[in-house]
């Protein structure tokens, strides 16, 4: 309790700014874990829409990535899981057309 | 055409670090929905799950405005809201064009919020509203709603050696809506990416209000594994429990027939709040259920059909 | 600069809201307000204002849609009275939490059940605690002035909390009087622009209103909220300072008539204060020393200056128009407690009275104060007047 904010500092009323939860890591939260294999993606983007924690990144790639059948992604690829937000909900290995994911239990 | 790209490449108006269920299948609804609008959008948003989830004070998974006020009157705040907009708009406060939205849960708006809903529909307001359905009260534990379907086991209406569940079918809340003459309403779900974001475009270019309902599986409540809430939005839609249909000035317009509809049981299973429908004594409500689903499928083909307007 | 028109009290109230102009007005009719509502919607379709209005379907989505209006940046307002505060009495304690600045004419009306559309206090009552600044109006006359100066109170950064402002239903809203309005350009400069900070509207910057505060950040919230609440009571008199250059009149946090050297007061609100002045002027004139204190400031309550008016008194009669069901009735709790803190105590009574509408006589009036005059008191008994039976 000693570190959050007495009466006099929190901001006015009920008003917050914009997007503070990306200072809560609700990463802790998963017992299983999704181990992405590149070499096996189209970067279809499914798991990326899919993803209730918006925790797979993306990136503009000109030069592009290499995936499946070592073919050259260009344009939107997504990037490594953000574990700091990823629950482990399985979603993206169920979704997947692909395979290329696959929920490993974390290690303790 | 759109595609994927359409809506990864926008910056994020919902945020993570939101406390959702593993699995949930609000998030990306509102992901989905957010990325078709060409404009800010301002939010309103009923008490429910996603307000719940999303702004645990000090925390907010929004970066766009938003509002909250209470449970069933979302409908009613984002009618105040068009209605300071254009105010704005004519005395030269705001230059910007901006998309309204209102979002409940199905509580919120079935139920408790129908009211607001319906005048802020019969008003004419340019906001679009959506209810993200998963068929009860989930954020305060599954208790029975308007939304929720003839067999379903609640907390308050649980199934029981006198009871198979909920007794009565679910409202249709796309006609319901329909019937105020708006010029789009539509009926989407949560996997169906695409088809939700086309309907979201309609919807947020609409000239007039507009209405989303979208299905919206609820792991921890229906009671599945968290990794398969798109695979039950699928199912919902493979054996017609869910039409995706469009009502565009009065006129239905279905936008996915299933060349060979499944069987409602492969729906209902694995679903804990249907567990007790494959009971033997229960047999009857399952062959009820599908007797519904084919006939409600039958009457909407023939209203597609006949061009009557809703 | 000014003119005077015969108007009822609901027309001053529309006819402050014409001069404030607001950007939305919501409207949901119930006797005996909607002539405020309607008074205004004549306004909006003649173009003499150039208000969004929208003529909603309950007062619940009347006071939300006018949340919805004011947290977008508007300024926004709505009217109502009894069944309509009541319904709308979640989002009347919603308001104060979010501080919108929402200024609301209430017609106060008797609540149900039974129902009844006549004139009593029991509406207003219900929502003290909700953390609205609470003002009332004897007059049409006050219920014009009032609306201004509550719409810069509720306005100001130091504030910025919802404003009630009462006047009796029917006796005021629909009986005409001669009303001075004073000119439209000195109110709209009074009036000013609303200092937007923080509004949906202002997509550039995005905030999120009215999140969920569990048990780790509500208290502190409320803590503010009560601040903010306290520092209007300063705030009201800075305002009404203001105001008085224009109007020439004051604008104190109640009004004393004859009480400064008076045995015998009576203490009441908005109407019946009209009539107790008459009374009391009579009675001054056989001799007799009793007056008359008015409060106009109900939330926050002014105990310290009440306290101070009536040290020196030596009975108080109180009359309240509601019963506050198993307990001291509202106006009489307030000035007992006001009084606690003083060492020689004035004797103090209370009177029920008009409920339902049911008049007050001036005989009835003079009664009480001949029975506070000869210490006729007893804190034990709940007096009535004008009860049969």
């Amino acid at each position: 309790m000693s570190d959050k904010k007495g009466y006099k500092e929190i901001e006015r009323g009920t008003i917050l700014p914009a997007g503070t939860s990306r200072e809560y890591k609700t990463g802790g939260w998963k017992v299983l874990k999704p181990v992405f294999d590149p070499a096996k993606c189209t970067h279809c983007m499914l798991c990326v829409v899919f993803c209730p924690d918006m925790a797979i990144p993306v990136i503009e790639s000109k030069e592009g990535i290499q995936g499946k059948g070592g073919k050259v992604y260009k344009g939107w690829v997504r990037c490594e899981t953000n574990f700091d937000y990823c629950k482990g909900c399985g979603i993206c290995e169920v979704e997947c057309p692909t395979e290329a994911i696959k929920m490993e239990r974390e290690g303790f | 055409m759109p595609t994927l790209n359409d809506i990864v490449s926008k910056p994020d108006l919902l945020v993570s670090g939101h406390r959702m269920c593993a699995g949930c299948g609000i998030a990306p609804i509102i992901k989905t929905i957010l990325a078709a609008s060409d404009k800010p959008v301002i939010i309103a948003n009923n008490t429910g799950c996603l307000e719940v989830v999303t702004t645990i004070y000090p925390y907010t998974s929004w970066s766009a405005p938003w509002m909250h006020l209470t449970f069933e009157n979302s409908a009613a705040v984002a009618a105040g809201i068009e209605a300071a907009y254009k105010a704005f708009r004519k005395r030269g406060k705001i230059d910007k064009e901006v998309n309204i939205l209102a979002i409940g849960g199905d509580g919120g708006t079935y139920d408790i919020g129908v009211q607001a809903l319906s005048g802020a529909l019969e008003r004419g307001h340019k906001f679009m509203y959506v209810v993200y359905d998963n068929e009860g009260y989930m954020n305060t534990g599954n208790q029975r709603s308007g939304a929720t379907p003839y067999g379903a086991s609640t907390t308050t209406v649980p199934a029981g050696k006198e009871s198979i569940g909920k007794p009565q079918w679910r409202k249709n809340i796309v006609e319901i809506v329909a019937a105020h003459r708006i010029p789009y309403a539509a009926q989407a779900t949560v996997h169906q990416t695409l088809d939700l974001f086309k309907k979201a475009q309609k919807g947020f270019n609409a000239d007039g209000p507009s209405f989303l309902a979208v299905l919206q599986p609820c792991t921890t409540n229906w009671a599945y594994d968290p990794s398969l809430t798109m695979k039950y939005s699928r199912l919902a839609v493979e054996t017609n429990f869910w039409p995706l249909y469009e009502v565009e000035n009065g006129r239905i317009h279905i936008n996915f027939k299933p060349r060979e509809r499944k069987p409602i049981e492969e729906f209902l299973k694995g679903q804990t709040r249907f567990k007790h429908l494959f009971k033997p004594e229960n047999g009857h409500v399952i062959s009820e259920m599908q007797r519904m689903i084919d006939e409600e499928w039958a009457r909407i083909l023939k209203l597609e059909e006949s061009e009557v307007r809703i | 600069m000014s003119i005077v028109k015969s108007l009822t009290g609901a027309q001053a109230a529309a006819e402050a809201m014409r001069q404030i102009n607001p950007d939305v007005v919501v409207a949901y009719p119930i006797t005996p307000q909607t002539p405020i509502v309607e008074y205004f919607a004549e306004f909006v379709a003649n173009g003499i204002v150039n208000t969004e209005t929208i003529p909603v379907e309950s007062e619940h989505s009347a006071l939300s849609a006018a949340v919805g209006a004011s947290a977008a940046g508007a300024r926004a307002m709505c009217a109502t009275s009894s069944q309509g505060l009541a319904l709308m009495w979640e989002i009347v304690a919603a308001t104060p939490g979010l501080r919108l600045p929402i200024v609301m004419p209430l017609v106060n009306r008797a609540l149900s059940a039974p129902i009844n559309i006549h004139c009593d206090h029991s509406d207003v009552m219900g929502t003290l605690t909700l953390g609205w600044i609470q003002i009332f109006c004897e007059n049409a006359q006050e219920a014009y002035e009032h609306m201004l100066l509550a719409l810069r109170l509720a306005e100001d950064e130091r504030v910025l909390l919802p404003v009630m402002v009462n006047q009796d239903g029917f006796i005021t809203s629909h009986a005409v009087e001669p009303v001075k309005i004073y000119d439209d350009e000195t109110i709209k400069k009074f009036i000013g622009e609303r200092k937007l900070n923080r509004y949906l509207l202002d997509v550039d910057h995005p905030f999120t209103v009215g999140p969920l505060a569990l048990t780790d950040y509500y208290f502190e919230i409320k803590k503010q909220q009560e601040d903010a609440i306290y520092a209007a009571k300063s705030v009201y008199l800075e305002i009404g300072k203001e105001l008085s250059s224009i109007t020439g009149k004051g604008y104190p946090y109640f009004e004393e008539y004859k009480a400064s050297d008076a045995e015998a007061i009576i203490i009441t609100l908005n109407s019946t204060a009209g009539t107790v002045k008459d009374v009391v002027d009579e009675m001054r004139n056989e001799g007799k020393r009793v007056g008359m204190i008015k409060p106009i400031l109900f939330r926050p309550f002014p105990y310290a200056e009440v306290r101070e008016a009536l040290k020196n008194v030596s009975s108080v009669g109180v009359f309240d128009r509601s019963i506050a069901f198993g307990a001291y009735a509202p106006l009489y709790s307030e000035v007992r407690n006001a009084l606690y803190d003083l060492p020689k105590k004035p004797k103090i009574q209370s009177y029920i009275y008009g409920l339902g509408g049911r008049d007050i006589f001036k005989s009835e009036i003079r009664f009480s104060f001949n029975e506070l005059l000869d210490g006729k008191v007893d804190p034990n008994i709940q007096n009535y007047l004008g009860l049969r039976g």
